[in-house]
């Protein structure tokens, strides 16, 4: 018998698709109308409401004694919010509807990587989840008069903990679109827990106020951390006090995060299948 | 001179699904280059089979081959052989025409041009509107333009021309014989019989998830299941009668009837459609009675070959 030959796919094709990936998925983010306003425009609309909301309102002074603002407040807390929006909420619904509507199935058929596939979800969270951050950041600026830092170190800190942060949300939403059965309760698993997370973990309440069980719950997570290191590059140095251990603890934000990235990382290599053969 | 290696084997094929049998011992062979059409009722076991083939549905047992590689097993290389028009069409669709088919172009080491594909399948007026604003008809022509957008050596089309208007469905048998032309292997499933008589060069036809018979689109049924029809009407009453010399009969009948035309004459050769409903009919007669949910009793093997 002739038998047949396949022809071997060249080599290094995994990272050129995932760039292709990620131009493909950025495109189609924005064309989603309830995408953008859910997890893209929500943060901007929460610091709007608390800013006008709390306008009178001292949140503490800084060292020279001037009075915090809401938005001056509440802007880390909203900065990682939009990582967990961004990344977690996002890919989870995402992907489980992707899984739904034959999207996946239709991936499945074709040579593409699932590493291409990844980096494209992982891109897309990236491109989206820094524009979020640069419109909160000017919004605040320019709208709310918040004082941004000048200092290189704290704009370090920032992107450090920003691409930490955003990655983690990204793949940890990956991992979590195995969990619904399908596209249509996706939003149903998954917004409870972003929103139980943002309230015990310091974006909408104080987390020095929370009781300590409830810390020692948030801290768990990594959503905690994230904002830990928000308020350590936007609030003032003297609010460092009122943080766990009175420390800002960036050591910890580090940890955390990054165990959080690595076992996310992990469960997506193992669980993530394109389709649920012989559903 | 050694025989060229099917493009698809399959061998003693089986699917169960706890006690239901989706297929029970399916036997067939797709010569490279040729067009085999898969007919059979809903839920024949079509869907199953083709889904083994493409690597979307693990086997319960039997030999699979498809392009000498187990579909079970298939990498990355081998997919990039196949091109693939599922069933069900669906996806968010927020993307264009052509950017999808320049995205999914990019996939393949040796894709077809974008704006001919978009032509083929005749989608030129709609390349720059959103998959999703595209009707039923029209997305399906996506779906099968995504199907070849990768030169494939092995292309499978499950069910590719439901909602299509009469006027698609001959511009897409144009496309597929010309993909035919360019050697390309095919796999259709269809419930339009013309559609596979004028696209197969050979079917099989599978009920209760058995290949119930197999062969070359003009002799599959046998010559018995193809014997021509005459029917008339004599003195009213409506008369047919099977013949394999129809022109005799219907000469001996006119002579009979003193050189006078017959009335309502007509002679019949049983089109594909015909033969298939017959040995569908034959079948499911010969099942004792088919149980919901249970696994049918049949022997080991097939019909086939």
């Amino acid at each position: 018998m002739t038998t047949i030959t396949i022809p071997r796919l060249p080599a290094g094709r995994t990272l050129k698709l995932g760039g292709s990936r990620i131009v493909n998925e950025v495109r189609a983010y924005f064309r989603q109308g309830d995408s953008v306003f859910f997890t893209f425009l929500f943060p901007l609309v929460m610091l709007t409401i608390f800013s006008t909301a709390f306008s009178n309102q001292s949140f503490g002074t800084d060292a020279a004694g001037d009075d915090v603002s809401a938005a001056a407040y509440y802007l880390p807390g909203m900065l990682a919010a939009g990582l967990l929006l961004s990344g977690l909420q996002n890919l989870a619904v995402d992907i489980a509807n992707e899984r739904s509507d034959g999207t996946l199935k239709r991936l499945a058929g074709t040579p593409l990587p699932v590493v291409s596939y990844f980096i494209g979800k992982i891109g897309q969270v990236l491109v989206t989840g820094a524009a979020q951050a640069a419109l909160l950041l000017l919004v605040a600026a320019v709208a709310f008069g918040v004082a941004l830092p000048t200092e290189p170190t704290k704009w370090f800190t920032f992107a450090w903990v920003f691409v930490l942060g955003v990655t983690t949300s990204a793949v940890l939403g990956i991992a979590l679109s195995r969990v619904p059965r399908s596209g249509k309760s996706a939003t149903a698993v998954v917004i409870p827990i972003v929103l139980v997370l943002q309230f015990i973990s310091g974006v909408y309440l104080t987390f020095s106020q929370l009781p300590d069980w409830l810390q020692n719950i948030a801290s768990v997570f990594p959503l905690k951390w994230m904002a830990q290191g928000m308020r350590a590059v936007f609030l003032p140095e003297n609010f460092e006090a009122a943080e766990p251990g009175g420390l800002w603890n960036l050591e910890g934000v580090a940890l955390a995060t990054g165990i959080w990235f690595v076992v996310g990382l992990v469960v997506c290599r193992v669980t993530f299948r394109w389709i649920r053969k012989d559903s | 001179m050694t025989p060229p290696e099917p493009a698809v084997s399959v061998s003693d094929l089986r699917k169960q699904y706890g006690r239901f049998s989706a297929l029970d011992g399916v036997t067939f062979d797709i010569h490279r280059g040729e067009t085999f059409a898969l007919l059979g009722p809903n839920g024949a076991g079509k869907s199953t089979t083709i889904e083994i083939l493409e690597g979307y549905r693990d086997r319960t047992s039997g030999e699979a081959s498809v392009l000498g590689v187990d579909p079970g097993k298939g990498s990355l290389d081998w997919k990039a052989q196949l091109g693939i028009v599922l069933q069900s069409t669906g996806e968010s669709g927020a993307v264009t025409v052509r950017e999808q088919l320049a995205h999914f172009a990019g996939f393949y080491p040796n894709p077809r041009d974008v704006e001919q594909v978009i032509a083929a399948v005749g989608l030129e007026e709609k390349a720059s509107t959103l998959i999703r604003k595209l009707s039923g008809g029209q997305r399906r022509r996506v779906d099968v333009a995504l199907g070849i957008i990768g030169t494939p050596a092995l292309l499978f089309l499950d069910e590719p021309t439901t909602g299509f208007d009469p006027e698609s469905r001959r511009q897409f048998w144009q496309l597929i014989t010309s993909l035919k032309n360019e050697g390309t292997t095919i796999l259709l499933t269809t419930h339009y019989l013309d559609e596979a008589a004028h696209l197969g060069d050979r079917a099989g036809i599978i009920a209760g998830g058995k290949l119930i018979d197999i062969g070359a689109i003009d002799t599959i049924g046998g010559a018995d299941a193809r014997v021509p029809l005459v029917r008339w009407v004599d003195g009213g009453v409506s008369r047919e009668q099977r013949t394999t010399e129809p022109s005799t009969l219907v000469a001996r009948l006119v002579r009979e009837n003193g050189g006078v035309e017959l009335d309502g004459l007509e002679v019949v050769r049983p089109s594909l459609e015909d033969i298939y409903l017959g040995l569908v009919a034959a079948y499911e007669r010969s099942v004792p009675e088919p149980v919901e949910g249970l696994a049918s009793t049949g022997s080991a093997n097939g019909v086939a070959k």
